[in-house]
C-alpha cells in the first residue's frame, strides 16, 4: 500500500514536471510520450532492448581482498587515463582504530594492490570497499546537466554523451559519490558506464570479469531469477549516503557505518 | 516565413495596437522578430536524433557502445583451451577469469599468433591477492612473501591452474595468518592451537568441510583461570562461580588476544 | 602534451592532502573564473536595485546616481556571462543550452533568466529612459554617428511631451517588473549552490538569500566609488545629500546581510550535522585567512564600525567622503572573498567528509589569474564607452551650462 502511495505521487511530479516541460517547450513532452520505441543500433549485430533490462551490482565486501584487479581492468577497458587523477572505479581500505579514529587510504586508485599500511597498529576491524558509479535511480548528475549530456538509459544505466557535454563540469560537483571526472583530454565528464558496450553483447562489465573472489555480482534487477536478486535475498544489504535519497543501484552486503 | 509576416500586418492593423504609442508599435516589432529568430533558428540546430528516447541524443547509445572489448570473457578461452580450464574449474581457483593474470586477451582471440597473453612468473604478481594484509577477509590463503620461500618463483611449488599447496601444510598459520600473528603477540602465544581446537586431518584438504571444534563451555577456560585450579602459571585467576556468570568467556574476551592482564 | 600539463599541476596537489579524499577530487573543477562570475552578476543586481530606489520608492537624494547605476549594471551584465563561457570545456557548444534546456537542471535556466534580464528589463529600461535623448543626438549629428543613434532609438521619433510622459511611465513599470527579476537573476545564482545537496557547504535554502543581499551591498558599494571617482572627472562636486544617503543604504543592507550569514552559521552549528567536522576543520584550515579575516574582518565588521561611526559622530564632508570611499572598497574585498569562500571553499573538503584538498590558482591559460584580471577590468572599460555613447549627464550639463551663461 505504502508503495503504491509513493509510486503515484511520483506520477503526479512527473505529470508536473512533464506539463511544466510542454508548456515551455512542447517537443518535448511528445518525445517523452514515444520513449517506448525500440533501438536501432548502428552495429547491427547488437540484439538489446535498454527497455527489457534494469541492471544493477551487488557488493560483498566480506569477499573482497583489496586486489585492485577490478580498477585496473576498468582503466584498460574503457581507456582510462592511466594517471592517478581519474578513475571509473577504485578501492578503498578502511582501518578503525580502537581510538575511534578511521583510516582510509586508496593509493592510485587500487591499481596496483594495496601494501601494508604503515599505521595499522591497534586496528579493531579493516576492510576493503569497492566503489564506483552508483547508478542512481535518481541520479543528481541528470538532474543537472544544463544539456542532456548526461543522461539516464531505459535500462537505469547513467550515461554520458561526450559529443554533446559543454564540460561545465556541474555534474561532477552534483555527484555525491566522486565517481565523475573530467577527461583531460577530450574535456568532456566521465564516468562508468557499466561497461555498456560489453553489457549489450550479453557480456559482464570488466571489473565483475576480473574480480577474482565474486565480490561484485552484476545482474538484473526486476528479474526473479538474477544473480543479483539472489545476492539480495542472502544478504542485509545497504546503499551509500541513503539520506541522499539518490536510490543507488550498487547494493553493498556488509556495510560499515565508517563507509562514506 | 510568409505567414509569419502576415501574422505581424495582422497585429499591426489592430485597432488596439494602431492607437498605441509609437514606441509600443515599435519594441512589438523588435520582440516580433527576435522571438521568430529564435523559434526558426532553434529546430535547425537542435540535432535529429535529439529526444527520440528521451532527454537526450540517440547517438550517444551507440557512442556508448563503439569501445573495442580489451577483455575477452572467461567462456572465450574455453573455446581452445578446454584443457586447462577444466583443471582450472576443478581446483580453488575455479572462480578465477584467465584475463586476471595472463592480461587482456580480445587480441588474442581475434588473432592468437599475434598477440601472445602474458605468461608472469615474477614474484610480485601471486601477492597482489595473496599478500598478508590485516585488511583481507579471515580464512582467504594469505603469505608472508618475505618470509614465504623467498627466492623461488610461486609457480614452481605452485601450479596457478590448481593452486592446492603442494604438500599439506603443517602450520595452521599458513592460512589462519590474522589468527597466528594476534596470538603471537598475546599471553596466549605459548598455546599450541590444538589445545582448544581439535582439528580433523581432512581440514587440511577440505578445510570448508571439515571444521575444526572450539571449546564449548565456561569450564574450557577455567582449567587454567580458576582461582583453585592446580596451575604454576602467572595467569590471571578468576573465580569461575561468581565471574559475570551470565556469558561465556569468549564473548567478553577474545582468545586470541585475550585482552584482561 | 595537454596530459603532461595537467600531471605537472595536479600531481604536488597529492602531497597537499589531508586525511582521505575520493581519487577523483585531487582536480578542483571550479575556480577562479566561477568565483568571478556571481561576484559580477551580483554586483549587476546590487546596482540595479540601487536605480530602482530612485524610481519605485522615490527616494530623491539618488536621483545622481540614476543613470550611472543602470549603465554600470549593463556594463557588467555584459561581461557576467564570460567567465562562464571561459571555464567551460567546450564553449563553443555552449548553444545548446538554448537548444535542449533540460528543465530539471538550474543551469539549464540560466540562458533564459540571463536573457531576460539583459533584454526584457535593463535594455527595455535604458531605451526608455534614454530615447528622448538619443532622438536629440541623433538630430544634432551627422552622417554615420547620425545613423548610429538612429539605430539606437530604434528609429523612433517621437518627442511629444505626452511621449516623454509615457517613457516615464514605462521605466517605472519596468523597474517594478525588474526589482523582483533583480532577485531571480542573483537568487538564481545562489540556487546553483544551494540546491547541490552532495554538497553540505552549499545546500542550504539561506544560500540564495545570502546571495542577494551581499549582491546588493556589493552593487551600492560598488556605485558609492563609481559615483566618487567619475564626479570629479566630469569637473563636478559630489552631491554628499547623495553620498550619505548612499552610505546609509549601504550600511542597513549590510546589517541584514551580516545577520543572515550569522544565521546560517549558528544554525549549522547548532544542528550539527556529519557535515560539521569537516566544515569546522575548513573554516578553521584552508579558510581561515579568506573566510575570518578577509570576509568577516576587513569586509564586514570594519566597514560597518566606520559607517556607524560616520553616522554617530559629526565629521567633516572631506573625512567622511574618505571614509566612505574606503569602507567602499574593503566592501568589494570582503564581497569578493564571499564568492570566493563559497565557491571555492565548497571544493575544499572530500565528499567523504574525511579529508581536506588545495586549490592551486594558474597565472596563465584560460583559467588563471591573468584572464581573472582582465575580466574585472573589462566592464569598467564598457561603462566608459557607454557614458561616452549615451551622455547620461547631457540635459543636466546643458542646464548648468544654461543657468551660467544666463548669470
Amino acid at each position: 500500500m505504502k508503495n503504491l502511495i509513493t509510486s503515484k505521487r511520483r506520477d503526479v511530479l512527473k505529470t508536473m514536471a512533464g506539463l511544466a516541460a510542454g508548456v515551455l517547450f512542447p517537443k518535448f513532452l511528445t518525445a517523452e510520450q514515444e520513449s517506448v520505441k525500440p533501438m536501432d543500433w548502428a552495429d547491427e549485430s547488437i540484439n538489446y532492448n535498454p527497455h527489457e533490462h534494469t541492471w544493477g551490482m551487488g557488493v560483498d565486501i566480506d569477499k573482497c581482498i583489496g586486489c585492485g584487479r577490478c580498477s585496473n581492468a576498468c582503466k584498460i577497458e574503457n581507456d582510462v587515463p592511466k594517471e592517478p587523477f581519474f578513475f571509473r572505479t577504485w578501492v578503498e581500505r578502511y582501518q578503525v582504530k580502537e581510538n575511534g579514529e578511521t583510516i582510509i587510504d586508496c593509493p592510485n586508485g587500487a591499481i596496483d594492490g594495496f601494501e601494508k599500511h604503515p599505521e595499522s597498529e591497534d586496528v579493531l576491524r579493516s576492510f576493503f570497499v569497492p566503489k564506483l558509479c552508483n547508478h542512481c535511480e535518481k541520479p543528481p548528475c541528470v538532474q543537472v546537466c544544463p544539456v542532456g549530456a548526461t543522461f539516464q538509459s531505459a535500462d537505469g544505466v547513467v550515461l554520458v554523451d561526450a559529443e554533446y557535454c559543454l564540460g561545465c563540469r556541474y555534474c561532477i560537483q552534483a555527484c555525491p559519490y566522486g565517481a565523475r571526472f573530467l577527461h583531460p583530454v577530450t574535456k568532456t565528464a566521465e564516468k562508468c558506464t557499466f561497461c555498456y558496450h560489453r553489457i549489450v553483447r550479453g557480456e559482464e562489465p570488466a571489473c565483475v570479469e576480473a574480480c577474482p573472489t565474486e565480490a561484485r555480482i552484476f545482474g538484473e534487477l526486476d528479474q526473479k531469477a538474477s544473480p543479483l536478486h539472489r545476492f539480495k535475498r542472502m544478504n542485509h544489504i545497504g546503499v551509500l549516503k541513503p539520506a541522499l535519497n539518490t536510490e543507488p543501484k550498487v547494493f553493498y552486503a556488509h556495510l560499515d557505518m565508517e563507509v562514506k | 516565413m510568409l505567414s509569419i509576416f502576415r501574422n505581424i500586418r495582422g497585429f499591426m492593423m489592430n485597432s488596439w495596437l494602431s492607437k498605441a504609442p509609437e514606441q509600443i508599435k515599435l519594441l512589438v516589432v523588435v520582440v516580433i522578430l527576435v522571438i521568430s529568430a529564435f523559434l526558426i533558428i532553434r529546430p535547425l540546430l537542435i540535432p535529429d536524433d535529439f529526444g527520440e528516447l528521451g532527454h537526450f541524443r540517440t547517438g550517444a547509445l551507440n557512442d556508448a557502445v563503439a569501445i573495442e572489448f580489451k577483455y575477452a570473457g572467461r567462456a572465450s578461452c574455453v573455446e581452445c583451451h578446454d584443457d586447462m580450464t577444466e583443471m582450472l574449474a576443478a581446483g580453488y581457483h575455479k572462480k578465477l577469469s584467465c584475463e586476471v593474470c595472463h592480461g587482456p586477451l580480445a587480441g588474442h582471440i581475434e588473432d592468437s599468433d599475434e598477440n601472445e597473453p602474458s605468461f608472469p612468473r615474477e614474484r610480485t604478481l601471486c601477492p597482489v591477492c595473496h599478500e598478508y594484509l590485516s585488511s583481507r577477509p579471515t580464512g582467504f590463503p594469505q603469505i608472508v612473501s618475505q618470509s614465504h620461500n623467498s627466492l623461488k618463483s610461486c609457480v614452481t611449488c605452485h601450479e596457478p591452474h590448481d593452486p592446492a599447496p603442494p604438500e599439506v601444510p603443517s602450520e595452521c598459520s599458513a592460512c589462519h595468518g590474522e589468527i597466528s600473528r594476534s596470538k603471537a603477540v598475546s599471553h596466549h602465544m605459548d598455546v599450541e592451537c590444538e589445545f582448544c581446537h581439535t582439528t580433523p586431518e581432512l581440514h587440511k584438504i577440505s578445510p570448508r568441510q571439515y571444521r575444526p571444534d572450539k571449546p564449548q563451555n565456561r569450564e574450557f577456560c577455567g582449567q587454567c583461570h580458576t582461582k583453585n585450579a592446580s596451575n604454576d602459571t602467572d595467569a590471571p585467576l578468576i573465580n569461575l562461580a561468581t565471574h559475570e556468570t551470565r556469558y561465556d568467556c569468549w564473548q567478553c574476551h577474545y582468545p586470541h588476544l585475550p585482552e584482561a592482564r | 602534451m595537454i596530459m603532461e600539463e595537467i600531471v605537472q599541476h595536479l600531481t604536488p596537489l597529492l602531497d597537499e592532502v589531508t586525511g582521505y579524499i575520493f581519487p577523483n577530487e585531487i582536480e578542483l573543477h571550479w575556480g577562479l573564473l566561477v568565483v568571478i562570475y556571481p561576484y559580477l552578476t551580483g554586483l549587476v543586481a546590487g546596482a540595479f536595485i540601487l536605480a530602482s530606489l530612485v524610481k519605485v520608492f522615490n527616494v530623491k537624494e539618488l536621483q545622481p546616481t540614476y543613470r550611472l547605476s543602470l549603465l554600470t549594471a549593463l556594463a557588467f551584465i555584459i561581461i557576467a556571462p564570460l567567465p562562464l563561457l571561459a571555464h567551460l570545456g567546450h564553449p563553443e557548444k555552449s548553444f545548446e543550452i538554448f537548444l535542449t534546456p533540460n528543465v530539471n537542471s538550474a543551469m539549464a535556466m540560466f540562458g533564459f533568466v540571463y536573457a531576460w534580464y539583459l533584454m526584457a528589463v535593463l535594455l527595455l529600461e535604458l531605451w526608455f529612459d534614454f530615447r528622448k535623448d538619443l532622438i536629440l543626438m541623433a538630430n544634432e549629428s551627422r552622417g554615420i554617428k547620425k545613423w548610429f543613434y538612429k539605430t539606437l532609438s530604434l528609429f523612433s521619433k517621437d518627442i511629444s511631451d505626452k511621449a516623454v510622459a509615457f517613457d516615464h511611465k514605462a521605466v517605472r513599470v519596468i523597474t517594478i517588473i525588474g526589482i523582483p527579476s533583480a532577485f531571480l537573476l542573483h537568487g538564481y545564482v545562489g540556487f546553483l549552490f544551494g540546491s547541490i545537496k552532495a554538497n553540505p557547504w552549499w545546500s542550504s535554502v539561506l544560500i540564495p538569500i545570502v546571495f542577494l543581499f551581499s549582491a546588493i551591498v556589493s552593487g551600492v558599494a560598488l556605485v558609492i566609488l563609481l559615483y566618487m571617482i567619475i564626479t570629479p572627472l566630469r569637473n563636478k562636486i559630489v552631491d554628499m545629500i547623495c553620498l550619505d544617503k548612499l552610505a546609509s543604504y549601504l550600511f542597513y543592507i549590510m546589517i541584514v546581510d551580516f545577520s543572515l550569514e550569522i544565521l546560517d552559521f549558528i544554525h549549522r552549528v547548532y544542528e550539527s550535522e556529519e557535515s560539521i567536522k569537516i566544515l569546522a576543520s575548513l573554516v578553521q584550515n584552508r579558510l581561515f585567512s579568506s573566510l575570518v579575516i578577509m570576509q568577516v574582518l576587513i569586509g564586514m565588521i570594519i566597514p560597518l564600525f566606520t559607517i556607524a561611526g560616520v553616522k554617530t559622530f559629526k565629521v567633516p564632508a572631506d573625512l567622511r567622503k574618505l571614509l566612505y570611499f574606503i569602507s567602499a572598497i574593503l566592501v568589494q574585498v570582503g564581497i569578493f572573498s564571499t564568492r570566493w569562500n563559497v565557491v571555492i571553499g565548497g571544493q575544499l573538503f572530500s565528499k567523504s567528509f574525511m579529508g581536506l584538498t588545495t586549490y592551486k590558482m594558474t597565472f596563465f591559460g584560460l583559467e588563471g589569474l591573468l584572464v581573472s584580471i582582465a575580466l574585472l577590468i573589462m566592464p569598467f572599460i564598457i561603462l566608459w564607452m557607454l557614458i561616452k555613447i549615451l551622455k547620461p549627464w547631457r540635459a543636466e550639463d546643458a542646464a548648468v551650462a544654461a543657468h551660467s551663461a544666463s548669470q
